[in-house]
């Protein structure tokens, strides 16, 4: 009997999912900020330990370096702009539990077809006309490298991650082969063609990829939870038995969620190419595509919070690379940092899932 | 102590919620018997099994296993009792081999030697006359093959005790017969096995004894010798019990949906409808009984445009238009273009009828979103209908913004059945409506039907209670194992004479065709 007794205690810790009773925003907030602030105590115990740095400093040198100047201003805006472009083109996919690994390639065949059109009809054509075009060509080209995986998906139901996944590696062998080709020194770097790039509004550069940004915010905010494809999006990600259960056609609704997810992304790749660098390179998109992944999921799918994720994700980025240069303390070590707070703040949702029961005694023995 | 007992379990209760799945049930086993154990759906069968293989473990109640009490608390203990469990669905490894399989998890101390376990196994497959290749993998196996895995499993551990959860389900008639024999080559060798099923004549035809369970409680344990099938079907059923459901009689009965020969077959290939015709009246309740899973859900699905048939024509009668519509191979979305006012209320309500996580309001949408060329949505009306429902059917909920997966199930079936009805159907399909709610929930469900047959709907009313069945219906069509084998007409039909239509053999018959 005493193996029996031993079996039959129930774990000191259980987990146990919260129930029906929503809880208090508040509480939200709060979990939330403590999450914040013991990432912050734990990474500067870190940076004691590691750098012998005043954990304060380094604090105020990652402010610095996301606020410090206008310059840096700009160029944080910039890069949250971008993130947050590629976050929404993922959205529509991931609502509907298409999981689309394929952001990366999307944005850059979008950035291809931009520099293609500069560079061969830039000097031929018209500016307003030359934008037109390649603000088509930049769609068109992400929404085909999404709806390859979308079509094969609808019919033969193929494995949508690692199908975008391979697509990548396609599209950047695409640009690669575009570099050798035709950078004429042979260097495989482009020059940058600013004469044919988006116009500069004043003396702001980015202030045009900001805008339109915040425009396609709005316009997926409003698609997803307003409109009828929105709609459907989520009732397909939801159940699929329910969507054939209402006649809704899956199928349908893939291949046309996907065009949209890959349209964006098209657009990033023009902001990108076209506002921004004025060339390419198979770095172009630098990982972005999947860590704006990270950037739709933290955000629960929400187009308005995405604006917070999305600038919390480069504020941490820029912050580390500044700690890095100021201190010149490995980057490794403002990695570990970033890292650290992400844990915190990703972990933290789990206390709002769950609750953490600590049973005072075992059962008793029957 | 009866040492002549291999197992007896005493007084086991055990509930889920409020709900007695078991109540005091007593049952024994002698060594080198099959018993059968007989229930309706829902009777506590498999529960009680359960908890003797360690699945699950009683509120309260003993278990003696030789005459000894034990403590079973997961399958592993069960194994240390020589007790072991074929569920219904197989639990296998796709990838690996039988023998692989069979190896898995299995800790005697022995070095693990698979040449060693292929000797043995084969030594099992002898012993009993099975026939299996070791070999091959579980992949290529067909579903008998897997069964015949499963068992060899349980032997390959020492059990003796051997529990089969409705293992000819799955079977054709001649996988059946070898299944038998080997089960009565282990009765001989001493082993003890308990099968769970429905099927009458195999029960009559493979057991020593038969348990019968009802409601959770157990009812009695006959020699198989001594009855028959009558009186085990009157067991089973129990005595008529008055529900008190007003029925009015039907008035300006017309045929609104014919279904004529259809047949059709499930992914794996095997014939779950067989040749069904039947035709379906406005202003009646069509009743359909049944054993769980004889074909109910995919009729009604061939009715609405998720199961494609084999053979054979469904026919819509339009009252307003006395257009012909031949729904037979439509989509649902063809089919509602078509103008047929077809209302469906799925047996899996979260999975099918309604998107758990979407409030009520967007849950009242997925009926009529579609309406208006705009390409936004319009939530005023679906508020609307929301806040009636709500209202009309007393809905326990915080407000009509609340996840219907937040509501109990009955609040979550009121809300359900409130938008099908909604549309104003011509034809209402309900597959187990009242399932899992309590008894108030239950009526309202019922006067809603009754509304809709008095108002001229035809409403099909897929049930598993026959007591309601009997109250609520007008004509009462009894399907089994996919065949129609009886429509009796709900006002005089008796209880016994259903529950025999329910569970008749159908093989033999069809053998004489």
């Amino acid at each position: 009997m005493f193996k029996n007794a031993l079996k039959n205690k129930t774990p000191l810790i259980r987990v146990v999912k919260r129930g029906r009773d929503a809880l208090p925003w508040q509480f939200g907030i709060l979990v939330r900020a403590i999450a914040i602030i013991s990432a912050l105590i734990v990474s500067g115990i870190i940076i004691m330990m590691l750098s012998g740095k005043n954990p304060i400093e380094v604090y105020a040198s990652m402010f610095d370096g996301v606020f410090g100047t206008p310059r840096r201003i700009w160029n944080t805006l910039q890069n949250t702009v971008i993130l947050l472009c590629i976050s929404l083109a993922v959205t529509p996919a991931f609502k509907m539990r298409f999981w689309n690994c394929g952001a990366e390639g999307q944005v850059l065949v979008g950035g291809l077809a931009t520099v293609s059109v500069m560079m061969f009809l830039g000097d031929k054509l018209p500016l307003p006309l030359l934008l037109v075009i390649m603000l088509a060509a930049s769609v068109l080209a992400g929404m085909i490298w999404a709806l390859i995986p979308a079509v094969f998906k609808s019919i033969w139901n193929t494995n949508e991650t690692l199908f975008t996944l391979m697509m990548n590696y396609v599209a950047i062998q695409l640009v690669a082969y575009f570099l050798k080709v035709f950078a004429k020194d042979g260097s495989g770097v482009l020059k940058p063609m600013p004469q044919f790039g988006l116009p500069v509004i004043g003396k702001y550069q980015f202030l045009l990829n900001i805008i339109i940004v915040a425009v396609v915010t709005v316009i997926v905010y409003i698609y997803l939870k307003y409109s009828k494809h929105g709609y459907e999006i989520s009732v397909v990600g939801e159940s699929e038995n329910t969507a054939k259960y209402i006649g809704i056609g899956v199928k349908k609704v893939i291949i046309r969620t996907l065009a949209v997810s890959g349209a964006i992304c098209g657009i990033t790749g023009l902001l990108l190419v076209g506002g921004t660098d004025h060339t390419i390179s198979t770095s172009t998109v630098g990982g972005q595509g999947f860590t704006a992944i990270m950037v739709s999921w933290l955000a629960k799918f929400n187009p308005i919070y995405m604006v917070l994720t999305s600038f919390l994700i480069v504020f941490l980025d820029r912050g580390a690379g500044q700690i890095a240069t100021k201190f010149s303390i490995p980057s490794s070590i403002s990695d570990i940092v970033t890292g650290i707070i992400l844990l915190f703040i990703i972990g933290c949702e789990f206390f709002l899932t769950y609750k953490i029961v600590i049973s005072k005694s075992g059962r008793e023995e029957k | 102590m009866n040492n002549n007992l291999a197992l007896e379990c005493r007084n086991i209760t055990k509930t889920f919620g409020r709900v007695y799945a078991n109540k005091n049930c007593s049952l024994d086993v002698k060594k080198g018997e099959i018993l059968a154990i007989l229930g309706e759906n829902g009777s506590g069968k498999t529960t009680l099994m359960n908890m003797v293989a360690g699945i699950y473990f009683p509120d309260s109640g003993k278990i003696f296993v030789n005459g000894q009490e034990v403590l079973i608390r997961s399958p592993k203990d069960a194994f240390e009792q020589k007790i072991g469990m074929i569920h219904q669905h197989f639990k296998l490894v796709d990838v690996f081999s039988a023998v692989e399989n069979i190896a898995l998890g299995v800790d005697d101390g022995n070095k693990y030697k698979l040449s060693n376990i292929t000797k043995k196994v084969i030594e099992i497959t002898q012993r009993y006359g099975f026939i299996i290749d070791p070999e091959k993998k579980i992949y290529d196996m067909s579903v008998s093959e897997k069964q015949t895995v499963e068992i060899i499993k349980v032997l390959y551990r020492g059990a003796d005790i051997l529990i089969l959860d409705e293992p000819t389900a799955v079977l054709t008639p001649q996988e059946t017969e070898k299944l038998f024999a080997v089960l009565r080559r282990m009765r001989e060798d001493g082993k003890s096995i308990i099968i769970i099923t429905h099927k009458m004549h195999e029960v009559l035809s493979i057991s020593d004894r038969v348990a019968v369970l009802r409601k959770g409680e157990h009812v009695s344990t006959v020699n198989t010798a001594e009855t028959n099938e009558t009186e085990l079907t009157e067991m089973m059923m129990g005595e008529k019990i008055s529900l008190d459901i007003t029925r009015s009689e039907p008035v300006n009965s017309v045929p609104r949906l014919e279904v004529k020969n259809i047949t059709s077959f499930n992914e794996e290939g095997r014939k779950v409808l067989d040749d069904i015709s039947f035709t379906a009246y406005s202003g009646e309740i069509l009743g359909i009984a049944g054993i769980a899973g004889s074909g109910q859900r995919e009729l009604l699905e061939s009715i609405a445009g998720l199961h494609n048939l084999a053979e054979g024509e469904i026919t819509y009668f339009d009252p307003i238009t006395n257009n012909i519509e031949n729904l037979r191979d439509k989509t649902p979305l063809q089919i509602r273009d078509l103008g047929v006012r077809l209302s469906f209320v799925p047996e899996d309500r979260l999975g099918m009828g309604l998107v758990g996580n979407m409030d009520i309001i967007d849950n009242m949408m997925l009926r009529s979103y579609t309406k208006g060329k705009s390409a936004f949505l319009e939530r005023k009306e679906p508020k609307d209908l929301a806040d009636k429902i709500i209202k009309d059917l007393n809905v326990a909920t915080p407000g009509a913004t609340t996840p219907v997966r937040q509501l109990s199930g009955g609040n979550v079936q009121k809300v359900l059945v409130g938008r099908e009805i909604a549309s104003s159907p011509s034809v209402l399909m309900a597959a187990y409506p009242v399932r899992g709610l309590d008894v108030n929930a239950s009526y309202t469900i019922y006067n809603l039907l009754n509304e809709q047959k008095v108002s001229g709907v035809a409403v099909i009313f897929v049930g598993e209670d026959l007591d309601v069945l009997l109250e609520l219906c007008d004509r009462i069509l009894v399907i089994n194992s996919g065949k129609i084998t009886g429509i009796v007409d709900g006002r005089t039909a008796k209880k016994e004479e259903i529950g025999l239509l329910m569970v008749k053999s159908t093989e033999t018959e069809g053998e004489e065709k």
